[in-house]
């Protein structure tokens, strides 16, 4: 036990590069999944068959390749024709397109699940579509997708662990390291999963502020400054009386 | 040899196809089948245990199944397979995707149960049922038809995640491919035809899956 | 006021053989109908009569399948060129589609802005109205519908009754000829439904605004109408002042369904 906590120390700075691969590899894979979810969603959505047609194939492309097909297909293939992306963009690609549309059938949804009044109102508002998109529809999808958004972050965080198979040298490469000096429980449960656990908990904890703060803005719940207080205000528990808690 | 800079090369892709199609028979689709009868009935195992269990046994599995859920299935392989060396990869690969989607199917589970009507619940009391009774003849039947479409859908995740089992050594269809273009000096055609694979099994099956849920919903 | 058989009028509203159908459910058949500048018109009838229908399709919220609607004489979503019905262009529909207005039965104000910002966001970003001008415009509806302290309230924090307030001040900051009225109590408890009632009723007495209006509230009806049309099965049974509509209807169909609405005796006592 003590060998391995000491092993560990001494290879720290190893896993701390590491894990900090993993959560670039999350943060930027989420940002590319996000913006391709956003465009294709709206896509999927969109009344025009010539948007929507190309944005569910698109969609179902990526969904149903496997991420790890789509990986290989940059890593070893694109070379073959001379794209030869650096290791990082090549994760973070694979990461984006392959969640991103995931994503973007949680986007698609949550725009169709904004009540037909609505959309009814901006448009006895004479509000133009993209007026309408922006300030009123979106807004209130927003707060619809994150819960669904914030799951599929933590998928990806747990789908960056294969890029080690491309050589990229993630939080997950770096446990193979460590169990050569020390032992397997050790390495790949004790530091690897619970490492993995507190970064998703982390990530969850930041996704429900934004969740919270979403719904704070279209009026239903605390904000998140009251959240955040250590003394209930009066007014924390008259939102959460009223939401039958 | 042909010209590397060739798009596509049709002969390349049959000679591609006897690997491929043998990682997918006899890998990919085995462990999708054998996993998700695991998970199918580790799930309702977590969720019976989440509801009914006495309190430090309930609440140590809900821990574990959220641990494993909210963990990489990689790093559980890579442990899996180094902890129990003397169990073939293929074995490891199975129960591993069974247990961590097992952790999904609890959840479907719960939902599952909790949308039987409390008016189901009340019946069962007023007719004096056991609790055994309640469950096996009342709850579990009701609460199972809402889960077939999940389930559905989570044995699609997990055959589009049996790649991820090259991590320890297993050929199964996406890795055979990429032996397959090592071995040629050319990937596109073997990691295209895993590709189209997948993509020819799992559409067809969500889109049967979607209709199954509107069935359902429309039988609410 | 102009009165349905003053011949001088200008309609401002008219359906020519105007048609709608969902599939194979026809809803509106071969309506005819028109309403001068000005005018206060209420459509009664039992639900699934059309009613509803015909301010949608003047919000173009819908289409209809067949037939013209003219808005003050020119084409609100089709027109007919060559003998053949085509639909106009989606800029052209916006233009006429700025000058008129609608209040929903559930409001449908938006979550996601303040009661000032509800107001004051076509303004802004439609009519091109600055924002002070928009702001002090959206002040003075708030006042108007005794809801001043109010502006920087979050929708979901008022009740059903200042929600509807502020969906009217919202409607009236577009300065629409046109105010379409959707059943606007239906939502509301019934002790509130008076201060909304008496709103419009104001509205009405102090504007020239043309008002359709579709509600179950009768007396309301009889007050501000120049005009009833009685609906039925999708086309328009008997039209008529309100006085002769609610003391003496012409139609069978009328006098039954009014009897069933109001009980025997009973105008609009609510």
């Amino acid at each position: 036990m003590l060998e391995n906590i000491q092993a560990t120390v001494e290879a720290w700075p190893f896993l701390a590069r590491g894990l900090w691969v993993t959560i670039q590899l999350t943060v930027l894979g989420s940002a590319l999944a996000l913006v391709l979810a956003i465009i294709l969603g709206l896509m999927a959505g969109a009344p025009a068959r010539a948007l929507s047609v190309p944005g569910r194939i698109i969609i179902e492309f990526f969904r149903g390749t496997s991420l790890v097909v789509q990986l290989f297909f940059i890593f070893f293939v694109l070379p073959q024709f001379g794209i030869d992306l650096p290791g990082m963009v090549v994760g973070v690609l694979a990461l984006g397109l392959n969640y991103g549309a995931y994503a973007a059938e949680v986007v698609r949804g949550s725009i169709a699940s904004v009540p037909r009044g609505q959309w009814e109102a901006t448009t006895a508002l004479s509000m133009s579509p993209v007026h309408r998109m922006r300030r009123v529809i979106f807004p209130q999808a927003w707060a619809l997708m994150i819960p669904s958004l914030a799951s599929l972050m933590v998928h990806l965080l747990k789908g960056t662990a294969i890029v080690s198979v491309i050589l990229l040298q993630d939080f997950t490469f770096h446990l193979d390291q460590l169990r050569r000096v020390t032992d397997t429980t050790w390495a790949y449960a004790v530091v690897g999963l619970v490492g993995y656990f507190v970064l998703a908990l982390a990530l969850t904890l930041v996704m429900n502020a934004l969740e919270a703060r979403a719904k704070h803005r279209l009026g239903r719940g605390p904000s998140l400054r009251e959240i955040l207080s250590p003394t209930p205000t009066a007014k924390d528990s008259l939102s959460t009386a009223g939401r039958g808690f | 040899m042909q010209d590397q800079r060739d798009l596509w090369d049709w002969e390349m892709f049959f000679r591609a196809l006897p690997p491929v199609l043998e990682g997918f028979l006899t890998v990919t689709l085995l462990v999708t089948v054998l996993g998700t009868a695991i998970a199918a009935v580790l799930g309702l195992v977590w969720a019976m245990l989440i509801r009914l269990a006495p309190q430090p046994v309930s609440g140590i599995v809900k821990w574990f199944v959220a641990f494993i859920r909210m963990t990489p299935i990689v790093v559980q392989l890579l442990f899996a397979y180094y902890a129990f060396l003397m169990v073939d990869a293929m074995t490891i690969g199975i129960v591993v995707f069974g247990i961590h989607y097992s952790t999904y199917m609890s959840e479907v589970y719960r939902a599952g149960i909790d949308a039987v009507p409390k008016g189901q619940w009340e019946a069962t009391t007023a007719l004096s049922m056991s609790t055994r009774r309640t469950w096996a003849a009342v709850v579990i039947p009701q609460a199972l038809r809402a889960t077939v479409p999940a389930l559905g859908n989570y044995a699609i995740s997990m055959f589009k995640d049996t790649p991820f089992l090259l991590v320890i050594g297993v050929v199964e269809m996406v890795n055979a491919a990429q032996i397959f273009g090592g071995n040629n000096f050319r990937y596109v055609e073997a990691i295209t035809l895993a590709g189209i694979i997948f993509l020819l099994a799992s559409y067809p099956t969500s889109v049967l899956i979607r209709r199954m849920e509107k069935r359902l919903a429309y039988a609410n | 006021m102009p009165t349905p058989t003053d011949p001088a009028a200008t309609p401002i509203i008219e359906f020519r053989d105007v048609e709608k159908r969902f599939g194979d459910n026809v809803v509106l058949k071969n309506l005819d109908f028109h309403v001068n500048r000005g005018e206060r018109v209420t459509l009664i009838g039992p639900s699934g009569s059309g009613k509803t229908t015909i301010l949608r399709l003047v919000m173009t919220l819908e289409e209809a399948t067949d037939g013209l609607i003219l808005i003050d004489g020119d084409p609100l979503t089709h027109r007919i060129v060559d003998g053949r019905r085509v639909r106009l262009s989606n800029r052209e529909i916006k233009r006429t589609r700025t000058r008129i207005g609608m209040v929903f039965q559930q409001f449908n104000l938006f979550p996601n802005m303040t009661v000032i910002q509800n107001i004051t966001e076509s303004p802004i970003h439609v009519l091109g109205q600055s924002k002070a001008e928009a702001t002090r415009r959206a002040r003075d509806l708030l006042h108007q519908v005794g809801l001043d302290d109010k502006a920087d309230a979050h929708p979901s924090s008022l009740s059903g009754g200042q929600q509807q307030r502020v969906a009217i001040a919202r409607a009236l900051a577009m300065d629409p000829e046109i105010l379409l009225l959707d059943e606007v109590t239906s939502a509301l408890d019934p002790e509130i439904v008076g201060e909304v009632l008496g709103i419009l009723r104001r509205i009405a007495e102090t504007t020239d605004i043309t008002m359709l209006i579709v509600t179950h509230e009768m007396q309301f009806a009889r007050d501000v109408s120049d005009r009833v049309l009685m609906f039925d099965g999708g086309s328009i049974v008997e039209d008529a002042d309100p006085d002769t509509m609610f003391t003496a209807p012409a139609h069978e169909r009328t006098r039954k369904f009014l009897k069933a609405v109001l009980g025997e005796g009973q105008i609009g006592t609510r």
